[in-house]
């Protein structure tokens, strides 16, 4: 046996090297991959011979039967294999992620939206398949179409889904009893995803129902159950892997599922492995995005801006079929209290159908809407009352018994919201620069600028609360390698990294011994989507437990081997202590194998504390809350509505941080990935229907030059989970998504500048050059008339 | 008589590329990825918006070896003879990274990782030319490069991480001589043609082939740039031979600098004429900087600008302002024209069918003229213009004696404001005159809504935009513009 001297092991204690890696700033495990291009996404792998291509044929109409498809062009088109449509469908034409038969792979006999997907067209090449794909001659017979949620209402289209209704205290008897009321309505501007890689999929055809898919997904336990549920056959016969994805924001949880099943389709019916992966502007106009929201708000308050009642509706384009949209609007509702308590308060959701793309997950999930609408209300009050806004926020945040409910009926425990409020404003010097900027406004006409602290307190769990589970496979190879498998998918994120983290720390050993494989529906199963902000927790916990078991069993096996306690048998820097012997890892592992030591073992995880009945509108929906706070100041040309956002300062919550790297470049891009929502990025149909935003040319995302010019993010970094999650950290993917509502609060106030603070700027979203200049000519001509009445009377 | 080669001959990397086939729309990215499975370059958008399959194109110029990024989405191959295209998979040497890449990973600066080997070619090339680039020629360096994960915080660290890193590791630079000789050897002077009928490319040996090849191809499409004729391939599908490529032909990349004025080769990148624009109409250089991002920049030429008659095309608003004048060239001569009077409605230029744009000439300031040039757009770069505004004024006194205002996004074509020039012209420059201008715009335009701004948002920012000249020129106090800090020219 090799034992190694306890001072060659004190010196390879000492190596800085990444044993363990706990909590530290280790990069990305597929960083050196990625700069070299040598990291594989699904449409570098190398392609199978014979491999076929599919484009689809989309809807020219936003609402109509169709009559008559005329094919004959395309299948004389060079390299042409086929055409699959509704009725080459063995199972079922629906890829409905909530069971309610609402969404057809094909469109059959009407089409619900520009953009809709008709047929696929099967070629030998991408681009003979795309070329063809636009000779299908369509006879429509057209119907009315309702774009947005206001026509749409008007028409009396239905909801796509059931509404939610969260009611707690007597709104009707707070707001009698409020010393002030005030009612608005706000337009909250949807998001395309814009990941960069696109949606894409490659089936390959195996012996009898088989077929495996590689799919860039955030959720192949549903790709897997979407192809079966479409080819008719068993979930056992389609394995779904996903080794990363360029990028998803929620655009890949259910938005994967057609391309999924249209390549496993294709490749069933032509015994041919079979690609597909829409350009650019099919993929903006035919996936879901983020929903846009109408929402109408009253709210009653005292003279100190205390709130005493909350009465919102939120009104949701969803696009033609349900998807996401029943807990997307539900989450918006989870949020539209932000950090606030609210004595008394109602609050609606309204899922309307339109006849546009069918709106989905993205980063935040709804709740970016409800906590803008929280803050709209804060800042209506705060300028009705003529104060600072972060007074009236500071007069309504959650606070101890009695004022820690929330509208769901939740209390909210680890609130940490003052502290971290308290310590932003001094480190970013709110007080003295809001000062300053007041008088820069009072300097200069043109030039206008604005700040702005804004809080955030989103709620961590899946709402379904059977989501909240997740399995993890772990490897230990006799020579000491370890490999990790788990349900989560790596999107960017460093959930791997993270979850090889927690692995190396649970063994002792070098990052460098773990490798993580690709997310496979073969090796875990039945898992839930990457999302919520949830794989570190979910997937990191059911890791570590496999680790456990495993460790376990291999403490038995030292005590027996050496005649010693269990609890005597330790995992130091890469080697096993066994009383006062020291074991190299692998020699450890080595010799377990030998006495026949299983060296796999799955892990499983289910978040504890949770529920929700929906019905009722009351329970536990969130495991915990992560909170945050960010201050923006940005600069307005009053003249052409352009502005620039001068600095930004975070304070963010992620408990104790498993790796600080990565959590950092997670508030920053969710930051900027925000502000884009907020600012830049519109979403335009035209008349007909039709979406003209459907490429970066048109559609424009925060570049390098718009990120703020000052950027200081900081963790808290006091901060732990109150609840025991894995090494008390906290989920970190969404929440700083709506730390950008600093920015839309200081472009408001460079706006009401022009009306002296006086008037409550109300600025829509996004606020892009022309919503600002249109902001400032309604509070200009609204001041004139202020000071006409007051020259008046 | 002409010498003609059958055959396109390029360097890719480490290696040479011959190829006696070659559609005239495949585009270098198809190139990379399907024939040559280089898949570290990425499709994004495929059109030349987002730069995920940003690479480098080595070519001798005058000044010797230059290499620029640009976008392999719509860069035809068909274009490429002579030069050296550098991709992702070029830069780690025996399995080490280069600074760039290094600092990438050291300062967290990929999360997906899509859009990343993009980003390294962009910095790369920026590190290549300016070894310690400040935070503002990295943002412009980064114009045309997307990322959606990391808000581009931990990417700028890194690129200012690498200033002055040690070129002497690197691959371009130790082989510099090398690939220098042999684009040079690859110059023979002869016109490259390959395939036939709509399949044909041709690349004339010169202008004067040039001239005589588009005399018998009236139907060829010309391509320079192809900032925006690749996507007329990449998105719409359209077939556009037999093509005529025009970007190597050094005539027309020929830039004059003289005491009357400023002569561009049509074939003249908009980075090629940074230097001049810069020099001769500094006014000019921020709606410079923010054409398109780094990428088409270095494509793009001021040529195929004009001809392509965009209503919102950003150099037209200027050069009209400015006073160019456009010569046109065919087999039966040469003509000249006002830039204005080229652009006839939207769609239509006074151009004949075998006639092309072969230089335009942008006449010197006159002495105390004041100028300006105003861009709008959803965001602030590489966005295409919602309107966009060039003033050139000449005062005699304290009153306007000659006045010249264009605008793009207002109309069909780039047009002069001829009803706001002549409320001005003559009149005391005062803020009544101004504001005399900014009424009589309604004269002059009645501009359409679409995805880019409202006919409203239009009219109101192009009257501003007098304004703003107005406060700019005299009349204003305190801050009209915002700070924005200008990347030194590079």
């Amino acid at each position: 046996m090799n034992v190694v001297s306890p001072e060659a092991i004190s010196a390879e204690v000492a190596e800085p090297a990444n044993r363990g890696a706990g909590n530290a700033a280790v990069a990305h495990e597929s960083g050196a991959k990625h700069v070299t291009g040598r990291a594989e996404y699904i449409d570098d792998m190398p392609e199978p011979a014979g491999l076929l291509h599919a484009a689809l044929g989309l809807s020219e109409r936003a609402h109509a039967r169709i009559v008559a498809v005329d094919f004959a062009a395309v299948a004389a088109a060079p390299g042409v294999i086929g055409v699959l449509t509704a009725a080459d469908i063995p199972g079922h034409n629906d890829v409905s992620p909530v069971g309610r038969h609402d969404d057809p792979v094909f469109a059959a006999d009407v089409v619900e939206f520009h953009g809709q997907p008709m047929f696929a067209v099967i070629a030998e090449t991408r681009d003979a398949a795309r070329r063809a794909a636009r000779l299908a001659t369509v006879t429509y017979d057209d119907l009315p179409h309702a774009i947005d949620v206001t026509e749409a209402l008007a028409a009396g289209y239905p909801m796509v889904t059931d509404p939610l209704k969260l009611e707690r205290g007597d709104v009707g008897r707070g707001m009698a009893a409020s010393a002030h009321r005030l009612e608005g309505r706000m337009r909250v501007g949807g998001q395309d995803h814009f990941y960069l890689e696109g949606q894409i999929a490659l089936a390959i055809p195996g012996e009898d129902d088989d077929v495996t898919v590689f799919s860039s997904t955030q959720h192949p336990s549903e790709v897997q159950h979407m192809v079966a549920h479409v080819l008719g056959v068993a979930s056992h016969a389609v394995t779904v892997n996903v080794r990363r994805m360029g990028g998803a924001f929620g655009g890949k949880e259910t938005q994967s599922n057609l391309f999924a099943a249209v390549a496993a389709l294709a490749a069933k019916k032509y015994g041919r492995a079979v690609k597909i992966r829409p350009d650019r502007d099919e993929d903006m106009t035919a996936t879901g995005k983020r929903h846009d929201f109408v929402i109408d708000y009253a709210v009653g308050f005292d003279d100190h801006g205390r709130i005493e009642a909350v009465d919102g509706v939120f009104a949701a384009r969803c696009g033609f079929s349900a998807d996401l949209s029943g807990p997307v609007t539900d989450r918006a509702l989870f949020h539209a209290d932000n950090a606030y308590y609210y004595p008394n308060v109602r609050l609606v959701s309204k899922p309307v159908k339109t006849n546009t793309v069918s709106n989905t997950a993205f980063r935040g999930f709804g709740g970016p809407q409800g906590v803008i609408a929280a803050e709209r209300i804060i800042e209506d009050i705060a300028y009705a009352l003529g104060r600072d806004p972060l007074e009236i926020r500071r007069a309504n945040f959650y606070g101890g018994p009695g004022r820690d409910v929330t509208p769901y009926h939740q209390t909210v425990e680890d609130n940490v919201i003052s502290r971290i409020v308290d310590e932003l404003e001094a480190s970013a010097g709110y007080q003295a620069r809001r000062a300053a900027i007041h008088g820069y406004n009072a300097a200069n006409r043109v030039i206008r600028k604005g700040i702005a602290l804004t809080p955030v307190k989103f709620g961590i769990s899946f709402t379904a609360t059977w989501y909240n589970q997740a399995g993890a496979l772990v490897h230990v190879y006799t020579d000491g390698s370890v490999q990790l498998n788990h349900g989560g998918t790596e999107m960017g994120q460093g959930l791997h990294t993270k979850v090889a983290q927690i692995v190396a720390d649970e063994f002792q050993i070098d990052l460098g011994r773990i490798r993580v494989t690709a997310t496979s529906t073969g090796k875990v199963p039945n898992t839930s989507a990457t999302a919520a902000s949830s794989g570190t927790d979910l997937n990191g916990m059911a890791a570590a437990d496999a680790a456990g078991q495993i460790k376990a069993r291999l403490r038995a096996f030292g005590a027996e081997q050496w005649q010693t306690k269990p609890e005597r048998v330790r995992f130091v820097a890469n080697h096993v202590a066994v009383d006062d012997r020291l074991i190299p890892f692998a020699e450890f592992i080595r010799l377990a194998y030998q006495a026949r030591v299983q060296l796999s073992a799955a892990g499983f995880y289910k978040t504890p504390k949770i529920h929700w009945d929906r019905a009722s509108g009351k329970g536990r929906p969130f495991y915990y809350f992560a909170y945050g706070a960010a201050v923006a100041e940005v600069s307005v040309d009053t003249l052409t509505g352009e502005h620039q956002v001068d600095r930004v300062d975070i304070l963010h919550d992620v408990g104790r941080s498993l790796n600080p790297g990565l959590d950092i470049g997670q508030i920053e891009g969710g930051f900027v990935q925000g502000m884009g929502w907020l600012t830049t990025e519109e979403l335009w149909w035209d008349a007909s229907g039709r979406l003209r935003t459907h490429a970066p040319s048109t559609y424009k995302i925060p570049l390098a030059s718009d990120r703020p010019r000052v950027f200081n993010v900081a963790l808290a970094d006091w901060s732990a989970n109150a609840e025991p999650t894995i090494k008390r950290s906290k989920a970190v993917g969404e929440p700083p998504l709506m730390l950008a509502s600093s920015v839309l609060e200081a472009l408001s106030m460079a706006a009401a500048s022009v009306a002296d603070y006086r008037i409550a700027p109300r600025m829509d979203t996004p606020a892009t050059p022309e919503r600002v200049l249109m902001t400032i000519e309604r509070l200009r001509g609204l001041n004139d008339e202020r000071l006409r009445a007051e020259a008046g009377a | 008589m002409v010498a003609e080669r059958q055959v396109l001959r390029f360097l890719l990397n480490d290696g040479h590329v011959s190829l006696t086939e070659c559609a005239p729309t495949l585009t270098l990215l198809d190139f990379l990825r399907l024939q040559r499975r280089l898949t570290g370059t990425k499709e994004g958008c495929a059109e030349g918006d987002c730069g995920a399959c940003t690479v480098l194109v080595g070519r001798l110029a005058e000044t010797g070896l230059i290499y620029e990024s640009v976008n392999a989405c719509i860069r035809f191959v068909g274009s490429l003879d002579g030069c050296h295209v550098v991709t992702v998979e070029a830069l780690a040497r025996d399995g080490a990274l280069h600074p760039v890449q290094a600092a990438l990973v050291e300062h967290h600066g990929s999360q997906c990782g899509f859009c990343t080997p993009g980003f390294v070619m962009s910095l790369y090339a920026l590190w290549m030319r300016k070894p310690a680039a400040n935070v503002a020629q990295i943002e412009k360096a980064l114009q045309g490069n997307l990322c959606r994960c990391t808000g581009y915080a931990p990417i700028v660290r890194a690129a200012q991480a690498i200033a002055g890193a040690d070129p002497s590791g690197d691959v371009l630079v130790a082989e510099r001589a090398r690939v220098a000789a042999a684009l040079a050897a690859m110059r023979d002077g002869a016109r490259v043609r390959l395939g036939d009928g709509a399949g044909m490319l041709i690349l004339p040996a010169d202008v004067e082939d040039l001239v005589a090849l588009r005399d018998v191809h009236p139907d060829a499409t010309l391509v320079a740039g192809a900032t925006d004729v690749g996507l007329w391939v990449t998105k719409f599908l359209r077939p556009i031979g037999p093509v005529i490529f025009v970007g190597h032909l050094d005539e027309l990349r020929r830039i004059e600098d003289a005491a009357d004025g400023v002569t561009l080769g049509a074939g003249v990148s908009y980075s090629a004429a940074y230097g001049v624009i810069a020099r001769r109409y500094p006014q000019v250089t921020e709606l410079w900087d923010r054409i398109g991002g780094e990428q088409v920049r270095n494509m793009g030429t001021i040529g195929g600008n004009i001809a392509n008659g965009s209503p919102i095309g950003d150099t037209p608003p200027a050069l009209i302002a400015l006073g160019a004048r456009l010569r046109l060239r065919s087999a039966a001569g040469a003509r000249e024209l006002a830039l204005e009077d080229f652009f006839v409605a939207y769609g239509r230029q006074d151009r004949g069918p075998t006639e092309f744009v072969e230089e335009v000439f942008v006449p010197a300031l006159p002495p105390n003229a004041a100028l300006a040039a105003y861009k709008i757009t959803k965001r602030l770069d590489e966005d295409i213009t919602a309107v966009c505004a060039a003033f050139r004024m000449v005062r005699a006194g304290d009153r306007v004696a000659d006045i010249r205002i264009a605008y793009g996004g207002m109309a069909g074509t780039p047009k002069r404001a001829a009803a706001a020039e002549a409320a001005l012209r003559g009149a005391v420059w005062s803020a009544e005159a101004a504001r005399a201008a900014m009424a009589a715009l309604g004269q002059d335009f009645a501009p359409v809504s679409d995805w880019r701004a409202s006919a409203e948002y239009r009219m109101l920012v192009a009257r501003n935009l007098i304004w703003r000249f107005w406060l700019e020129q005299g009349g204003g106090a305190g801050d009209v513009r915002l700070d924005r800090p200008l990347a030194a020219a590079i």
